[in-house]
């Protein structure tokens, strides 16, 4: 290679690699080492302390609290919004059944792509305001509201949706399916529409139902987009700090009495209001381990055999 | 046959129409089971579809209300029709959060595009040693939760002396999208074909204005797609300016971006109770949002999922 050339290369990939090892991957590593210390921020001094926060992190039972509901966001998001937006890109794009025999998405598939995609652009900001509007506990809110129209719902007493230990953790799971379901149906919708038309139509000859072709036709080719979209819903049901910190009671969230905690806002709360840095670290090392575990496991759930088409 | 089975278009009113039988021989008993599984998925379909817009309308229409009302009763119709609230909101600090927000993103976004373009072509075109190396590196990045990065980098910062600051805020913007910016533009550049490069080479265009001129135009079609990926990320970035975006001091002046705006409005609530302020806010930050989808929604569509097929 020319000598000019070598000077173009660094010279194109000087300020890219700057910020990054500067603002990305310097900050990454760092996090390691202070974690091991009793770090608390604002003093400059700090000493070694090996081990200790993981010890103090693993008995700490607000944190466990909090993992434990990540879990079961990791349990329940994944599943709802994938069938929903499977069962909804299904209807759109080949649920409709033409008068000569053709296969077709149902009536008015683009404008419902439209409406349901449009949650995607807004921020979590946003959808916390809104929301929390939504779930407001008395009959100002949509919710209880419309359930006191529908009389389910006394006046006297209405359900405070984001109070109610029982109630917060689904009215979260609520919003991020309401988030979510309309970016995975475009997701699918792009690959079911590269399912070759013949296919359908042979098993339409063949005398398949809708419920046949979608089982043995469209879930089996379809089956790269769906792992890829479990393992992005289950690195967000890891996260989940906006929406909790901003719905739910307390200083970045977690109210009721730590009923909604997650990691998260249990990592930022020491961190912004209790200035414990080291602490902070270690749980963002646990968080990252625990991340790369659930993309790990279910990568290797979800494998099946590739089908070429 | 009639009906080719793409149906994405928005004008396109779907190809067929409500289906009535099953196609096969149309026999008549299947024709029921058709017409029922029909009222069936539209019905779930239309239900959905309400789902999503009515709270958004609800909230809209909630701005228009005053205080009583919407303490009142979910259902009330709004009697406050005129659009003081949305100037009060912007008085209220919407109008700052708003621009703050727009004077980060006039620099980031560029900034991203051409810092994230120029690694990416480099890394795509030019074989060097450390070249994989330092592609992985920067795909990496994009695995890592941001939580990780995120008590050292509040430290690098203050260090810089760059905390609340625009400078600040739009470096960590573009820091953190180099790594899907990268993997993007990479996959991109490879596509494109070796034989302008090497006609602009011969013309005797030097590598650098091969890129601004030949290649750069070239790869513009994913340059829109992580435009816009980029802009909507850092349009509804929340976590990072969260930490880096606080008051230093007493006099050091807020410098909120529009999704902790909104977040600090809906907290100050508690206090002061303004409503229909915050109702108006809100919709006040989700109009450039509505616009950019409408008019670019396959664009903006094909840009957020390729995020995750590629």
């Amino acid at each position: 290679m020319r000598k000019g050339q070598y000077r173009f290369v660094a010279g194109f990939l000087f300020i890219p690699v700057a910020l990054y090892l500067i603002f990305v991957i310097w900050p990454y590593l760092q996090t390691f080492g202070y974690s091991l210390t009793d770090w608390k921020g604002q003093s400059q001094t700090f000493s070694f302390v090996g081990l200790d926060n993981y010890t103090a992190l693993f008995q700490d039972d607000i944190f466990l609290k909090a993992i434990w509901h990540n879990i079961l966001f990791l349990l329940f998001i994944p599943v709802i919004t994938i069938l929903l937006a499977l069962f909804f890109a299904f209807m759109l794009n080949a649920g409709g059944r033409g008068r000569a025999g053709g296969v077709s998405g149902v009536a008015g598939s683009g404008f419902y792509k439209i409406v349901y995609f449009f949650p995607q652009v807004l921020s979590l900001a946003i959808l916390a305001v809104l929301f929390g509007a939504v779930y407001r506990s008395d009959s100002g809110g949509m919710l209880n509201g419309f359930l006191m129209k529908l009389g389910l719902v006394e006046e006297s007493s209405p359900v405070e949706w984001l109070n109610e230990p029982n109630f917060v953790l689904w009215a979260l799971i609520a919003v991020v399916v309401w988030h979510g379901v309309g970016f995975y149906l475009v997701l699918f919708s792009a690959a079911m529409q590269a399912i070759p038309r013949d296919i359908y139509e042979a098993a339409l000859i063949d005398g398949a139902g809708r419920a046949h072709t979608f089982f043995r036709i469209t879930l089996p080719l379809l089956w790269d987009s769906v792992q890829t979209a479990w393992v992005y819903l289950g690195i967000a049901a890891m996260d989940m700090f906006i929406l909790v910190s901003t719905m739910t009671a307390g200083e970045y969230g977690g109210g009721p009495d730590h009923h909604s905690e997650v990691m998260a806002t249990v990592m930022m709360r020491n961190f912004l209001l209790y200035g414990r840095s080291g602490y902070a670290c270690a749980m963002g090392v646990v968080m990252l381990l625990l991340t790369l575990i659930v993309s790990v496991v279910m990568l290797r759930a979800t494998r099946r055999e590739r089908i070429e088409f | 046959m009639s009906a080719p089975l793409k149906t994405a278009s928005p004008g396109d009113s779907a190809p067929t129409g409500p289906a009535v039988t099953k196609g096969r021989t149309g026999a008549g008993d299947e024709r029921g089971e058709g017409v029922v599984l029909n009222v069936f998925s539209h019905g779930f379909l239309a239900l959905w579809a309400l789902m999503i817009v009515l709270p958004l309308l609800w909230l809209i229409l909630s701005a228009f209300k005053t205080d009583a009302q919407i303490g009142g009763s979910a259902f009330g119709w709004p009697e406050n029709w005129t659009l003081d609230v949305f100037s009060r909101a912007w008085d209220k600090g919407i109008g700052d959060y708003f621009l703050n927000t727009v004077i980060v993103l006039a620099f980031s976004v560029p900034l991203t595009m051409l810092f994230g373009s120029m690694a990416a072509y480099v890394l795509a075109r030019y074989q060097f040693w450390g070249n994989r190396l330092l592609y992985f590196f920067f795909v990496a990045g994009a695995m890592f939760p941001v939580f990780l990065a995120l008590v050292p980098l509040f430290f690098m910062v203050k260090r810089l002396d760059m905390l609340n600051s625009y400078q600040g805020l739009i470096l960590v913007y573009v820091a953190y999208s180099l790594p899907f910016t990268v993997f993007f533009m990479h996959a991109f550049f490879r596509t494109l074909p070796t034989a302008v490069f090497e006609a602009a080479i011969l013309d005797g265009a030097s590598h650098t204005r091969t890129f601004f001129q030949v290649m750069l135009p070239m790869a513009k079609p994913g340059l829109i797609s992580v435009g816009i990926f980029n802009t909507l990320g850092q349009w509804n970035q929340y976590i990072l300016p969260t930490v880096l975006m606080q008051p230093q001091s007493g006099d050091d002046p807020e410098r909120y971006v529009l999704t902790q705006g909104l977040v600090q409005l809906q907290q100050q609530q508690g206090y002061a109770s303004d409503l229909p302020v915050l109702f108006a806010g809100v919709t006040i930050a989700m109009i450039p949002m509505l616009v950019v989808y409408l008019s670019f929604q396959r664009q903006v569509q094909a840009g957020l999922t390729s995020a995750t097929l590629k």
